[in-house]
Formats: C-alpha cells, structure tokens, sequence
C-alpha cells in the first residue's frame, strides 16, 4: 500500500487574489520579509496495492481527471510506501 | 414539435425550482426534475443545468457533479446536438464537463456577488438569443467563483466562431472593465459551443422571468429558444 500526498497549485501565470489578500495579513502582522504568498490545496490518499507502477498510474489518473483541472492548476504529489 | 424541458437536480441545486416554475408555468411547457443518480433523460428536448452549489462545490465548483449519472447522459445529449442550457454552477459543470472550454475561477474580488448585471447580447445567431429585441438585458448574478479564464488561443477561436454570446456591459452595452463584476477576461459572462447548441451562462436568466418581478429579460433567452429548437443554426 502507498500513501499519496497531492499539492495542487494554480498554474504561476493565472492571479491568486486569495494568496494576496492573506500577504495583506502578513503585513500588517508586520513580517516585512514575506512574499509570493499563494493558496493551493493538500490532498491525502491511500493506493491499495503493493504495485508502484500501477499505484502511479492510477495517481497519475486521479489527479489529472478529478483533484486538479489543468486549465488552471498543476498538480505534484509524493509516494510513501507504508505496510 | 412541442419541446420538453428536463431541469437536472443535484445534491445542492437551489435554482431548480425556479428554473421548473419557469418552462412549466411560465411558459406552460411539459418538463420534468431529473435526479443526479439517473441516466433517464425522459425525453426531454431542452436540459437545464440549474444554479446552485452541487456537491457543496466541495474540490472545484462542478468538480464531482460533472461525474454523477445523469451528466453521463447529458454528455451524449449535447454532444448529439441536444440543447443543454447551464445557469451559474450549471455553466460551471459544462466546464468541467469540457462540453464548453475554460474555466470558472472565485471572482477578482473574493466576494460572492449578488445584484442585477448588464449585459451585452454580442451574438444573435444562436438558437438562444436569435428572437432577443434588446441589445442589453437586465439580468441578475450571484455567485463567488464567475470569473471566466481561458488560455488566449481559447479566447480567440471562442472569437473566431462567434461563441461569445454575453458580456458583461454597462447599460448601454459598453463592455468596459467598470462592468466587469468579477474579472472575467474580455467581460465575458455567456458562451457556446462551436456546434451553438449548448448555452453556459454566469448570470440566472430563470431569476428574472416572471412579471410579478418587474423584469421578464430572462424570459426572453427561454422563449428565443423554445422559438427555434426546430432550426437549430449549423455552423
């Protein structure tokens, strides 16, 4: 069995009003230092099987069709055998 | 030929009614409510992918919907040359359906945006706004995530073939970015496909149909298409 961390992020080029509106937060928090702050999401999942080419495949699957629309976001996730 | 309508029921569509009140009552046509786990379409001529917040717009908005039952039978509907008219998350499962192209991202603003918009009818050639006297329609909003992104090669063959229908515009029908009510590029608030047979619209046409509201500019997109469903414009 593998355990799947997924980030999913919105593609660099398209805005993310919500990453610059919690920027403004750290501002006034006073972190002078912090930028570049964007929201994405974190997803967890379990592949029951012991096969790493078909648990990556099935990832793979997963998140293009379902967790990330490609139009907007790009996907990258890491693989954690566990027993 | 005297069409019926199938108004699609998801777990958290909240326009479904409205949009029933209007091709059944307002208009007095045969139509039915569709629940998500059915692939029976009931032989309905026009669908209507209703507002709302299916599946709790939980991952994406439209995201999980797109794959429910009945949107199976909707792909191959549309993709027959059925007439399929998605309002607010339905235009956002028609995206995620990839039966129209682009994406609904949460508005410029952050906020959910609730009031009446103006809107440009930039395309009369489409089943759906071809009896439309009014340039500009009145047409009311409400949603958080409305902002219209596509690549620009996207934009532009949307432009080539003439698929833009609405943008949001001033009264007069200016298209400028003070009425633009979410970020939408080019101010776009309604498309179609290449084929003109499937209509996703921002704005809720069915909100503003009846009289008894003092505004029936919704009306005019239902009656315009219950009008020419039989000559449904090839391209």
């Amino acid at each position: 069995m593998y355990k799947v961390n997924v980030i999913i992020k919105r593609r660099p080029k398209i805005l993310d009003p919500q990453g610059k509106a919690v920027e403004q937060g750290a501002k006034m928090l006073g972190f002078s230092n912090i930028n570049g702050t964007r929201i994405g999401k974190f997803i967890e999942f379990f592949v029951n099987t012991d096969d790493r080419e078909i648990a990556d495949k099935e990832i793979k699957e997963y998140c293009e069709k379902l967790l990330a629309n490609p139009i907007m976001e790009d996907f990258e996730y890491s693989v954690e055998e566990v027993k | 030929m005297k069409p019926k309508f199938g108004v699609v029921v998801f777990p958290g569509s909240n326009c479904d009614h409205d949009a029933y009140y209007v091709a059944k009552k307002l208009l007095g046509y045969e139509t039915e409510f569709l629940w998500h786990k059915e692939r029976d379409l009931k032989n309905s001529d026009i669908i209507i992918l209703p507002g709302g917040f299916s599946y709790g717009d939980y991952l994406r908005t439209g995201a999980i919907a797109r794959f429910s039952p009945v949107m199976n039978s909707v792909i191959d509907f549309a993709n027959k040359g059925g007439i399929v008219i998605g309002i607010c998350n339905g235009f956002q499962i028609l995206l995620e359906a990839g039966l129209l192209p682009g994406v609904l991202m949460q508005n410029k603003s952050l906020k959910f945006i609730c009031k009446d918009v103006n809107l440009k009818v930039v395309n009369k050639v489409t089943i759906f706004t071809q009896d439309i006297d009014k340039n500009v329609l009145t047409i009311p909003i409400a949603h958080g995530d409305g902002q219209y992104f596509a690549e620009d090669d996207v934009i532009k063959s949307l432009q080539d073939n003439d698929q833009i229908v609405f943008q949001y515009s001033d009264e007069n029908g200016n298209v400028d970015e003070s009425s633009n009510p979410n970020g939408s590029v080019l101010n776009i608030a309604g498309i179609v496909n290449k084929k003109k047979n499937i209509l996703g619209m921002m704005p809720h046409p069915e909100r503003c149909s009846d009289k008894v509201l003092n505004n029936t500019d919704g009306l005019e997109i239902f009656s315009s298409t219950i009008k020419n469903i039989n000559n449904l414009i090839e391209v």
